[in-house]
């Protein structure tokens, strides 16, 4: 359990730490094109050429021939670990030129292969779950904020505040969310700068999930009034702010954890199934939302398998979070009063 | 016969609130449907005022919404300026299709689900017991996107579904080839859609039996030497159906909504693809349609759940699971 719960949680920052380092990691920019070379497959990392076997991978570039591309064989291009490459900000703080793997020019190396602007696919895999990741956890965070003030303002005032809120919630809930998810974004401007869609998406997505936190959080708040310790401080002439701050807080922050772990993939795949449908982050910043919309047409669905990997990642995090919260629920449980 | 008008009057202040919001919200939107308009040089700013006034855009929202709630008691539910035409109409046509679509795909989850959840539960802990749930929680936890870009992409690179080029309304082409026509057309969409689902509602059955087969009764039955079979279905199912009933409330109520997604990747022409062009190309009045046909079963599902509830559970009808 406990080595599980360790490779979890190592699997999870690795994933958030790539998407964190995104400019080192990614060879290229994610918005660089090369018309030259639109839907160009993976490169082929080679070992072995006619002067024998190297240890050093290299590869060749491409050529275009009639059935499509086709390795030029005449010069190979070994690959380095930390090469000069076009700048970028590492962290968002200090300008760096350094990638963590490249080639020399003219040749190029696309792991994941390039779309149909000849962007590196998996650099834009990289970047692209950098928007779609915080997207998830910003709205989480929106989500819980709000679930955790209403949830708590319900259940330990009662009375009409509960009965209005919980109406509210209600309403929320009986809402399919896509369709309201939908809704909402139809009634924001189209055409926005990315950082400002990023934002309106992050609190469209947070706002429309606050109902199910706040539910949850009543519920043990409610619970937690009534219990021996709270009335005995509140006896003794605690404040609200103290009563909710010492007794009820912690409690409610386990819950608010499991919630996290399951609404962060719920979230990032909101944002993912918005923007592919053209309704989140724009082109030309990368999103795996709009990276996968590119397959809605079949013909780019059928002849190019590699413009499938924002998908795998988006797999990849999606389950690690699923254990993740299996692993906080059982754990939570068990170091539940009742149990 | 009070619970039940309890529910219902519920039902319809929840109805009138999901309006309510709808409209608030369209309230802080700050474009319209003519914004595009606005950016061509031909037309002058008058045109447009006047075609927002022939709308009545430019109305404040409780006189909107006023003219909207008119409408919706002639069954209208506003004017799309898309299609220059009533929304509800528009909403059935397509509802049609969707509703063809998620009725064949809860059906066919529902039988599957039930039987292979029954099934597991009786095997508990063999191999396939664990491969199913390892398999299930794998696929519950993958973005539905994901699944339905995924199959679409298995079934097309590899045509493992032939193409079907009859019209969907089946004019001109014989009743059977009609109904050929449409399986073929429905089979991937309903595939996504059985595949999505089940996984969850397996997990459901397979829990509530289980549950039951735990307890001392059904301990007692089979130490009277009740053949396992008879216990199971005489005993273990009737008690286990309350969960299970609940949850396919949840699946009419996701009968509109819950294939939006898989419509648009699959390409069917229900709800989901006139809903994102109405967001696409901001025809309030067919988004808020749209909003309210889907929360409509959503509601509905719900309250048909509350009353089957009722109806198979006696210990709901008593209030015994309240007291206890």
């Amino acid at each position: 359990m406990r080595a599980k719960t360790a490779i979890l949680i190592a699997a999870l920052a690795a994933v958030h730490l790539t998407l964190l380092c995104a400019g080192f990691i990614a060879p290229y920019d994610p918005a660089t094109q090369n018309r030259e070379l639109p839907y160009a497959p993976p490169t082929h990392l080679h070992f072995h050429d006619a002067s024998g076997w190297h240890l050093r991978p290299f590869v060749y570039r491409w050529n275009i021939a009639d059935d499509g591309y086709v390795e030029d064989k005449s010069h190979s291009f070994p690959v380095h670990l930390i090469v000069k490459g076009s700048s970028y900000k590492f962290l968002g703080i200090f300008e760096t030129t350094c990638h963590l793997f490249g080639v020399d020019p003219p040749a190029s190396i696309a792991v994941f292969g390039a779309d149909g602007f000849g962007r590196d696919e998996f650099s834009r895999v990289i970047y692209g779950g950098q928007i779609s990741v915080a997207a998830g956890i910003a709205a989480t965070m929106i989500a819980l904020l709000a679930g955790a003030l209403f949830g708590m303002i319900a259940g330990y005032y009662g009375s009409w505040t509960d009965q209005s809120l919980m109406a509210g919630t209600e309403l929320f809930l009986s809402l399919p969310w896509l369709y309201f998810l939908l809704g909402v974004r139809a009634f924001l401007p189209l055409h926005l700068s990315p950082v400002r869609t990023f934002f309106l998406l992050t609190c469209v997505i947070g706002l429309v999930g606050w109902a199910r936190p706040a539910r949850l959080v009543r519920g043990i708040v409610l619970s937690a009034r009534t219990r021996n310790h709270v009335l005995a401080a509140r006896s003794f002439g605690a404040s609200d702010l103290h009563v909710i701050r010492e007794h009820i807080m912690p409690e409610v922050l386990g819950v608010l954890m499991t919630q996290a772990t399951l609404l962060i993939p719920r979230y990032i795949a909101a944002e993912v199934t918005l923007s592919f449908f053209g309704l989140g982050v724009n082109e030309p910043v990368a999103s795996w939302g709009n990276m996968l919309s590119a397959l809605q047409q079949y013909s780019v669905l059928v002849s190019y398998a590699w413009l499938l990997t924002p998908a795998v990642a988006l797999v990849i995090t999606s389950v690690i979070y699923a254990l993740l919260a299996d692993v906080v629920q059982s754990r939570l449980e068990f170091s539940q009063p009742g149990n | 016969m009070r619970y039940l008008g309890r529910t219902l009057l519920h039902a319809i202040l929840l109805l009138a609130g999901v309006s309510i919001l709808c409209f608030l919200f369209t309230e802080m939107a700050p474009g319209s449907f003519f914004d595009e308009l606005r950016l061509n040089p031909q037309v002058s700013p008058e045109t447009i005022s006047a075609l927002r006034s022939r709308y009545g855009l430019d109305q404040p929202l409780i006189v909107r919404y006023g003219r909207w709630v008119r409408s919706a008691a002639r069954a209208d539910f506003g004017y799309s300026i898309a299609y220059n035409a009533p929304v509800a109409p528009l909403l059935w046509g397509r509802a049609k299709n969707t509703l063809l679509l998620t009725t064949t795909g809860m059906l066919l989850t529902w039988l599957i689900s039930v039987s292979l959840g029954v099934w597991l539960a009786a095997r508990r802990g063999r191999m396939l017991d664990q491969a199913f749930r390892i398999a299930s929680s794998f696929v519950i936890s993958i973005p539905e996107v994901v699944i339905a870009v995924a199959l679409l992409a298995i079934v097309v690179r590899w045509r493992l579904l032939p193409m079907s080029a009859g019209p969907l309304n089946g004019e001109g082409i014989s009743f059977w080839n009609h109904l050929r026509d449409l399986a073929i057309r429905m089979l991937l969409p309903v595939t996504i859609l059985v595949f999505v689902e089940s996984a969850i509602i397996v997990r459901h059955v397979r829990a509530s039996v289980l549950e039951v087969l735990g307890t001392p009764f059904v301990q007692a039955a089979h130490s009277f030497g009740i053949s396992r079979a008879r216990v199971l279905f005489r005993f273990v199912l009737p008690a286990a159906a309350s969960p299970a009933i609940a949850l396919f409330g949840f699946s009419l109520a996701g009968l509109v909504s819950g294939s939006l997604l898989i419509e648009v990747v699959c390409g069917w022409p229900g709800l989901g693809p006139l809903i994102l062009e109405a967001t696409l190309s901001r025809d309030f009045y067919l988004v808020i349609g749209g909003i309210m046909l889907s929360a409509l079963f959503m509601v509905g599902g719900n309250l048909i759940a509350d009353v089957m509830l009722l109806a198979a559970d006696p210990r709901i009808r008593t209030g015994a699971l309240d007291a206890r």
